[in-house]
Parts: structure tokens; sequence; C-alpha cells
């Protein structure tokens, strides 16, 4: 095609180049950032450790092992100032993947702008902010639904005056496609949870019904691209559509710039593999397609994960090749000189219509149950999803859905990129303590009557109407810990349990090499007097469960009597129950990178409760070095994403248990 | 007279550890009373004929209502309130079994949380195995090991029909708990949920009218219901498990209802009630109609069992079934 042509308009703007980090401490990924920043990158996206996710001090029981792992860790405003030194704020555009607490860390933000001069009113970024999804996959949550939504709508009222440019939440359908959603539950679940939140913010007495357009305008989603990327297209292009249909129709929206479909979107973290991983380089350019291609649903910011993913954590190197992928797609490319590639396509069309009915069908069941608070309560939207994921890996194993390296192709030449100790990146053990002794200091320091005064304040807005932003952010200056402020909500909110949706429909049949184990566990029963019983469960504060489910799930499948723990366990917890249930095995599910320190913690706990014979298998995000050291240690197998074949592990769990049955 | 039974000197040790508060001990008895194996089964038997023999006092609970009702989060609050109260808890959660794999998922611990870390609360959760719907013997087992070491034993299993007669055999106090809006009078009717239960609760008050309508519709159920004339009427209680509103006159309810049954004898004949049906069904579970015809049929069994009122229900149990097979044997080789 000519320059001159009539479809070429003239080159658009990119979207914006993200790259989700954050580690160790504030200090170190500051540096993290400011080099990303010179490479190229034109937004941040950061990465909170679990204990900030969670609302925990760094010195709390529950944050052992945890400080500083998969994200930063930020305690107080100091942290917050470090983490931005030297980042003017009033100029960057900042996303924050922070759910439980998020009104905590958008307090901290606005304070460390406010101490750097900057006019709020100019802040641009987004708090994730997404608690529905928290309960379906990632685990982090806090709060019941009803509170939780409340703080949501805080936000969501807050930000509409105060921080005009702000996106208070990012409606995610990332973690659902995680956790086993196909595109229509994917649209019509993160569209549900929209919902709930609109018509939220529109019951509030302090929200005008002339705000209620804005709020529609300034709420953005968050998506995944899987490799299946023509369907992505119409994935997006369907979403588009039903929003402006829902801002026309439900909520009124006249402005059609109000209703415009604003997302950001990380590609597939879960599609890449540990087994021949240079291959997800490929699979990450092809997952940028799905949400560049189609200039009509084209996404607004978009981060890639490194290629490394499954193997541990990436290096800065890997890294900086993601952000050249856009760079080069942007930038290179003539992708951006055209106006929307699909227009008039019908085949594009037709499955963008499928998915949109199908979706609006979904829709329209969860609101009928009473919306998405409701399905999460009664597990409606969880048991779907483990459904479908169920689905999903019974494909991988049956070979009748192709991952090159995985199930086909596996033969290949040895990759030079993973060679030597230094293929991934490793957090410095010392970061935990580190941190601890900052918070010490913050927390010498700081003036003890003014806290006080603040969390007391905090504590009449939490349990009154008020908006908790700006006791929030008067907490924030007058140096509040993260811990502190959770704990206040927490006093007056409760904790929160979700459904685990693994009671699941059974598979109306099983395939040969499923009935081959279950006739295998059986047997072994019968010679252990009462059904083979395993635990299965998450120590520390990860809460990505869809692995620890699927093992549930087929563990069931094959006949054992399976507990369920779930999150957020405490090794103390785990060998108590070990041994108040009579389990033969246990099953731990790892993801957060603190495996050495908490599955070390729970052998010790059963070898002390006088449980040393019972065998602990291990999965998750485990490099092989620290896998033979947890071997070494006493676990009897470790499980990692190359090993999909979940009947095999079964197998093995049951030799395990006859082992141990043998021996005792 | 039923003789004492089983291995005794093994499980006499158990028992000592079990009366003296031995965790490791609860844990390995309700392995024991579990395992299949007949070296262990006689262990087991002479365990639980004593502790069955010995135990009266434990407060006996049944918690069963539609899967969804809230039980999980309703017993985590009454947990709570118990232990406030200075009391012990030991809790049974009974889940299905896949009728075609036999594995269970007992995923319901994740949500009763108030007994981590203290050692006046101990949960065990359970299959229900082979009973469609209902409860294994391994249930009532499990029920009369705990019952020797705690103040309380909570059953909780999902009501379907069947287990709610299942579970009114086992315990003292059977309570219901309902969904808000989810059923109209006639349903209630129809699931036969209005007869056996002692208390019904009414969860997730907070939902407020639906929830009140729900009371409103239990109540007039239980006017025109016909229950006997005794000095109970069944209290319907609201409450909302999620802020803690109702449950101290929930627990309330619960003491009085036991107080009732104390006072009025009622709690002897029940108990006695439920042994006879445990030891019915367990036989015919294991010997079906040929068995029971071999002791001359299901009138001659209740006779046998009426004629030994101090036996455990397992030594019963027992006794039966070996004359059972006995007599099978015997008109084995006469008919050979």
């Amino acid at each position: 095609m000519s320059p001159s042509s009539p479809s070429r308009s003239g080159k658009d703007r990119p979207w914006l180049f993200r790259t989700y980090s954050g580690h160790s401490s504030a200090e170190a990924s500051n540096e993290l950032y400011r080099t990303n920043l010179a490479r190229g990158q034109t937004g941040l996206s950061v990465a909170f450790d679990l204990p900030t996710q969670t609302g925990y001090d760094a010195d709390h029981p529950l944050a052992r092992g945890e400080v500083g792992k998969v994200g930063v860790p930020i305690g107080h405003l100091d942290d917050m100032q470090s983490l931005f030194e030297g980042i003017p704020l009033d100029r960057m555009n900042t996303s924050m993947t922070i759910n439980a607490t998020a009104a905590w860390l958008l307090a901290l933000y606005v304070a460390t702008a406010e101490r750097q001069g900057a006019d709020s009113r100019l802040l641009q970024g987004t708090t994730q902010n997404d608690i529905i999804k928290e309960y379906l996959s990632r685990g982090t949550y806090v709060f019941p639904p009803e509170p939780s939504l409340r703080l949501i709508t805080d936000m969501v009222a807050y930000t509409v005056d105060e921080l005009p440019k702000w996106n208070p939440m990012n409606v995610c359908s990332y973690h659902l496609q995680e956790a086993g959603a196909t595109p229509v539950q994917e649209i019509a679940y993160s569209m549900a949870n929209a919902i709930a939140v609109l018509d939220s913010a529109r019951a509030r007495k302090d929200v005008p019904d002339e705000a209620l357009p804005r709020i529609f305008g300034r709420l953005s989603f968050f998506l995944n691209a899987g490799i299946r990327f023509v369907e992505e297209v119409c994935k997006a292009r369907a979403m588009t559509a039903l929003w402006d249909e829902l801002g026309r129709e439900r909520y009124g929206v006249e402005d059609p710039k109000l209703r415009r479909f604003r997302y950001g979107v990380q590609v597939n973290s879960l599609g890449l593999t540990e087994a021949q991983p240079e291959n997800n380089v490929i699979r990450i350019v092809l997952e940028a397609l799905g949400v560049t291609l189609s200039k009509d649903a084209r996404c607004r910011a978009l981060q890639l994960p490194a290629w490394n993913e499954a193997l541990g954590l990436p290096r800065p190197w890997d890294q900086q090749w993601s952000l050249r992928i856009q760079q080069i797609l942007a930038y290179e490319t003539d992708l951006l000189e055209y106006g929307d590639l699909f227009e008039g396509s019908k085949v594009v069309e037709a499955r963008t219509t499928e998915l949109l009915t199908e979706a609006r069908a979904e829709l329209e069941r969860v609101l009928e149950m009473g919306g998405a608070v409701a399905a999460v309560e009664n597990a409606y939207m969880k048991q779907r999803l483990v459904e479908s994921h169920t689905a999903r890996l019974h494909g991988i194993e049956s070979g009748e859905t192709t991952v090159v390296g995985v199930n086909d192709f596996i033969e290949g030449a040895e990759s030079p990129l993973t060679a030597g100790d230094e293929a991934i990146m490793k957090v410095d053990e010392a970061a935990e303590r580190a941190q601890i002794e900052r918070l010490e200091a913050f927390r010498r320091k700081r003036n003890a009557k003014e806290v006080e005064t603040a969390l007391a304040n905090l504590r009449d807005a939490v349990k009154g109407s008020a908006n908790v932003m700006p006791a929030s952010i008067a907490c924030a200056h007058a140096g509040v810990t993260t811990g502190e402020w959770s704990d206040t909500l927490r006093a007056v909110f409760g904790e929160y349990r979700a459904p685990t949706g693994v009671v699941v429909r059974e598979p109306e049949s099983a395939s040969e090499a499923t009935e081959k184990v279950r006739q295998r566990v059986h047997a072994l029963s019968e010679k252990l007097g009462r059904p083979l019983k395993i635990l299965v469960g998450k120590p520390g504060l990860d809460g990505h469960s869809n692995g620890a489910e699927q093992i549930a799930v087929r563990a069931r499948d094959v006949g054992m009597e399976v507990v369920y723990e779930g999150i957020r366990l405490t090794p103390e917890e785990i060998v108590q129950s070990a041994r108040d249930e009579g389990v033969h095995v246990i099953g731990l599910s790892i993801l957060s990178g603190s495996h050495g320190v908490l599955v070390v913690d729970v052998l010790g706990g059963l070898r002390e409760a006088g449980l040393a014979d019972l065998p602990v298998v291990v999965g998750g995000i485990i490099p092989d070095e620290d896998a033979a050291k947890l071997r070494e240690a006493g676990v009897r197998r470790v499980y990692t994403p190359k090993d999909f074949d979940m009947n095999r592990i079964m197998d093995e769990i049951a030799d395990l248990v006859g082992e141990a049955h043998e021996a005792g | 007279m039923i003789p004492p039974v089983g291995d005794r000197g093994e499980a006499a040790d158990l028992a000592e550890r079990l009366g003296a508060g031995d965790r490791a001990a609860i844990s390995e008895a309700l392995n024991l009373v579990d395992d299949r194996r007949p070296d262990r089964r006689a262990r087991a038997l002479a365990l639980l004929d004593g502790l069955e023999r010995g135990a009266g006092g434990a407060a006996r609970i049944g918690l069963t209502g539609a899967p969804g009702a809230g039980k999980s989060t309703l017993l985590d609050a009454l947990v709570r309130t118990w232990r406030g109260r200075g009391e012990t808890v030991g809790v049974i959660a009974v889940d299905p079994s896949s009728q075609r794999t036999g594995g269970a998922l007992l995923g319901d611990r994740i949500r009763v949380r108030a007994g981590a870390r203290d050692p006046g609360v101990f949960f065990r959760s359970m299959a229900a195995r082979d009973r469609l719907g209902g409860l294994s013997d391994a249930s009532r087992a499990g029920m009369v090991v705990l019952a020797s070491v705690f103040d309380r034993v909570v059953v909780e299993t999902v009501g379907v029909g069947q287990s709610e007669s299942d579970v009114a055999g086992l315990v003292d106090t059977l309570v219901f708990v309902a969904q808000p809006g989810a059923g109209d009078l006639l349903q209630f009717m129809k699931a036969g949920v209005l007869e056996l239960p002692d208390v019904f609760v009414v969860n997730k008050a907070d939902l407020g009218a639906v929830a009140e309508r729900t009371r409103g519709e239990l109540e007039a159920g239980l006017g025109l219901g016909e229950r006997g004339a005794g000095a109970w009427t069944p209290p319907v209680k609201l409450v909302s498990a999620r802020d803690g509103a109702g449950i101290d006159e929930l627990a309330d309810a619960l003491d009085a209802h036991r107080r009732s049954l104390e006072a009025t004898g009622e709690l002897a004949r029940r108990r006695r009630r439920g042994r006879d049906a445990f030891v019915e069904a367990s036989v015919a579970a294991e010997y079906g109609r040929f068995g029971l015809a071999a002791l001359g049929g299901r009138e001659a069994l209740r006779r046998r069992v009426d004629a030994d009122p101090d036996a455990s229900a397992f030594a019963l149990a027992d006794a039966l079934g070996r004359e059972i097979e006995e007599a099978l044997r015997k008109r084995g080789s006469g008919s050979a």
C-alpha cells in the first residue's frame, strides 16, 4: 500500500509501555524504575510485595519469608517517597497493582505527591482496586465483600473530583482468564463486576447524579491476552461494544467519549512455559498483537511479561527484552499508520457477535442472582471458573490442545539462554531484615500522638459513613504504617474467607489414565484401612490458588478424600490440621518465591509433632537450585509448571503414601 | 447381656490419653475408629464401647441446612461464642462423597477459622462415603470420640432430606439453618424439614425483609405441624453470622433446649432412640435383608436391642453382626 492511500491516517500515538516490576526495597525498585524509564518505558507499573497487598507490616509473623519477594515492600510514607525519588509524580502515569489496601496505597501516593509539591489534580494513573477478582482468583483480599465494595466506592467518589485524571479502579478480566475463564466468562464476569461498583456508586448519597457519567468514564479495565490472538481481537471488540451499550442503556451516559472502553493489558503469564522457555518470546509477541492490531479496540497501556517468568524472577535484561518488543511493534512496524484493520471483516464480526450474545446471557444470569457480590458468595462464578480451568488442563493432558515444547515437539537442542546460575534474578535474602530495620527506625522517629489521633479519626470515618480517603491521607502524613492502617479496618470490618469453588461437578467420565490411577488409589486405600486422605493448602500470603484447586479436584477424581485448606496458612496451622485431620500426605503450593522459609518451617513442625514420616510434596514456581534444597530438607517431590500431567503426580503421591505405609 | 468386646489393652491406653486431653490421641483415635482392617476394628470396638458407655456430659449438636445457607460461617461464629464462654468444642464436618469415584472434597474447612490456633477447638472433616446424602458409621464413632474430650460436639452436614434424620439420631439438639428467601412454607413442609429440628436459624438477617419473611413462614409452619405435645417449642432464631447479631441468643437457645431435655428425661430417651436406630441401620447396611431375616426379622432385632438398654451401639451392632454371620454359616453348611 502506498503512503498516499486513504486508509492511512497519519501515525497514531502508541499505547503506554509499562513493565510490572518492583522487588526487595523501595530504593532498589526506584533504581530499576529510573533505568527502565531511561530505556524508553513510558509509564510505571508497581508490583507490591504480599505483606503490603494484604495489609501487614514487615515484622508481622504472616509476613515471614514474603517481604520484598513478589514486589516492593511499602510500609509507610518514607518507603513511598523513596520509591518515587527523582520521579515527578505530576508528570508520571503510574499503575499500582493493589486491591484490598488500595485506599491506603493511594493515600500514600497522594501524600508523596503533596510532599513533592505536585498538584494532585494532575496525578495520572490507576489503582487496580478490583476485589471481586481477588475472591475469584488472586486471593489477596482481606475484608468481606460489602465493606470492600464500600472502600472502592469511597475511592471512586473521592477521585472523581479530587484526582480527576485518576482511574480509581481497573476492572480485571486478566485474573479471570488465569483462573480458567473462557472469553465469554471473562467478558460477562468483568462487566458484572463493573456493574456492582457503578450501582454502588449510584446508590450513594454523597455521589451526585451528575457525577455518574464522569465516574463511568473513569472506570478502566485490565485484560489478559492469550495465545488464541484472533479470538482475543474479537474479545476486545466485544467488550468495547458491551461497555458502550451499558453506559448508554443502564447508566444513561450521553457523551460517547465517556463511554469509551479504556483498558490496559498484561499478556498471558499463565501460558508461558517452563519447558523451552525461549519460545515464550514468540508467544508474547503474538499475544501483544491480539490487543494492538485492532485500532478501535486497542489497549491504552501494555505490559509484557518476561520470557522466563515460569522459571523464577526475571532479571532487568529479561524485562528490557520485553520492552523492546513493544518499541519495535510501535515504532518500527507500520501498525500505527492505519485505521482499524478489521472493519468490514465478516469473520471477525461474526465471532465478535457470537461472544457478545453468549456474554450477555451469562451476565444476565449473574445479575439475576443478585449481581457479582452474590455470585461470589454463592460460589457460582468461582465454580464455573474451576470447571473451565479443569477442561483446559484436560485438553493439554490429552494432547487435544497443543503446547509446543510441553506436550508436543518436546525434543530439541539445549537452550543456551537458561544455562548457569545467573539465569534468573535472586532476591537478596537480607532484604527482609533490612526492611524491618527501616520500619523500626521509622516508628521511632514519628510523633506517637499524631499517629494516635490520625488512627482515631480513621476509625471514626470507617465506622461511620465518611469517605475513608481524607482520613487515610492524614494517616499517611502522620506516619501510620501499612499494618496499622489495615488493622484499624480489620477491627471494624472483620476478615473474610472466600468460597473455594472446588466443589465442582464431576466430569461425566474419566479418561483411561485417570481411571487407572483411581483403581490404584482404591487398592491402596484398602491396604491403608481407610481412604487415602490428602491435605492441600497454600502456606504464606500468596493467594494464587488456581493450581492448588486443580490438584484438589484431580485428587478427588482419582478417589482420594481431599482436605482443601485454601490460602494464607501459617506452617503451624498446616501441621495442626495435618494431624487433626489424620491425612496420609500433604501437598503444598507456593508461587511467591517464599518456599524456602515456609516449607522448611512446615517440615520442622511435622518433626516436632512426631509426624516426620508424613510425606510432603510441593508445587509452584521453584527454580531447580531451590528444588534441590527442598528435597534435601525432606520434601519428597517438587513439581513445577512443566509437570502438566496431573495423573502422573497423583500416581507418585500414591507411591509415596504406599512407601510410608510399608515403612510404618 | 452383651459382654465387653474387642481388644481392651491398647484401647484402654488410648482412652486414658484421651481422658488426659492429649491432642495426638484424639487424632489417633479418630483414625483408628475409621480403620477397616480386622485387627484395628477389634481395637476400635473396644475403645468405642468404653467411650460410649462412659461419655454422657458433652452436648451433641447437629447443624444442617442446604448448601449456601451459611452453615460454616455460622459454626465459626458459634465456636467463637462458646470459646468466649470457656467451653471446648469438637467439630465433625461431613461432606458428600462421589458415588462414582469414592473421592471427596472436604472444602469447608477454610471457612471455619475460629479454631486455627486454639487447643480448645478440634476439627475433623469426613466424607459421607457410601451413604447417599447421609452419614457413615464413622460419623457416630467420631462423635463418640470427640464427646469424650470436649464440652460440645457439633456434627455439620449438608441437608438433603436423608441426612436430617441420620443426624437427628446422633445428636441431642438438631439445628436447621434456613436460607432467607430460599423457599416458601410449602417447600419447607414438602422437604419435611419442619418435623425434626429443635432449633431453626434464619441466617443472613442482614438481608432484612427477606430474612424476616422466612422467619415468619417457618413460625407459621411450626404452628401448623404435628409435633409431640412436649415441653419444647422449636424457636426460630434470626441471626447474622456475618456481623455476629443474634449469635449469643442462639447459643442461649441451644442451652435452653439441653436443659429442657434434661428436665423432662427426654435426653436419655433420645439417646436411646438414636442408639437403636444406629444399630438397626448399621446391621441393615452391612448385611441387608437376608441378614435381618437370619435374625428373625426387623421386629426380632428391635426386641434384641430393647432387651439390652446399657450396651453401646457399637457392641450391639457387632454382636448382632456376628450372630448373623454365624446363622448364615450354619445355613450354608446345612444346605451343602
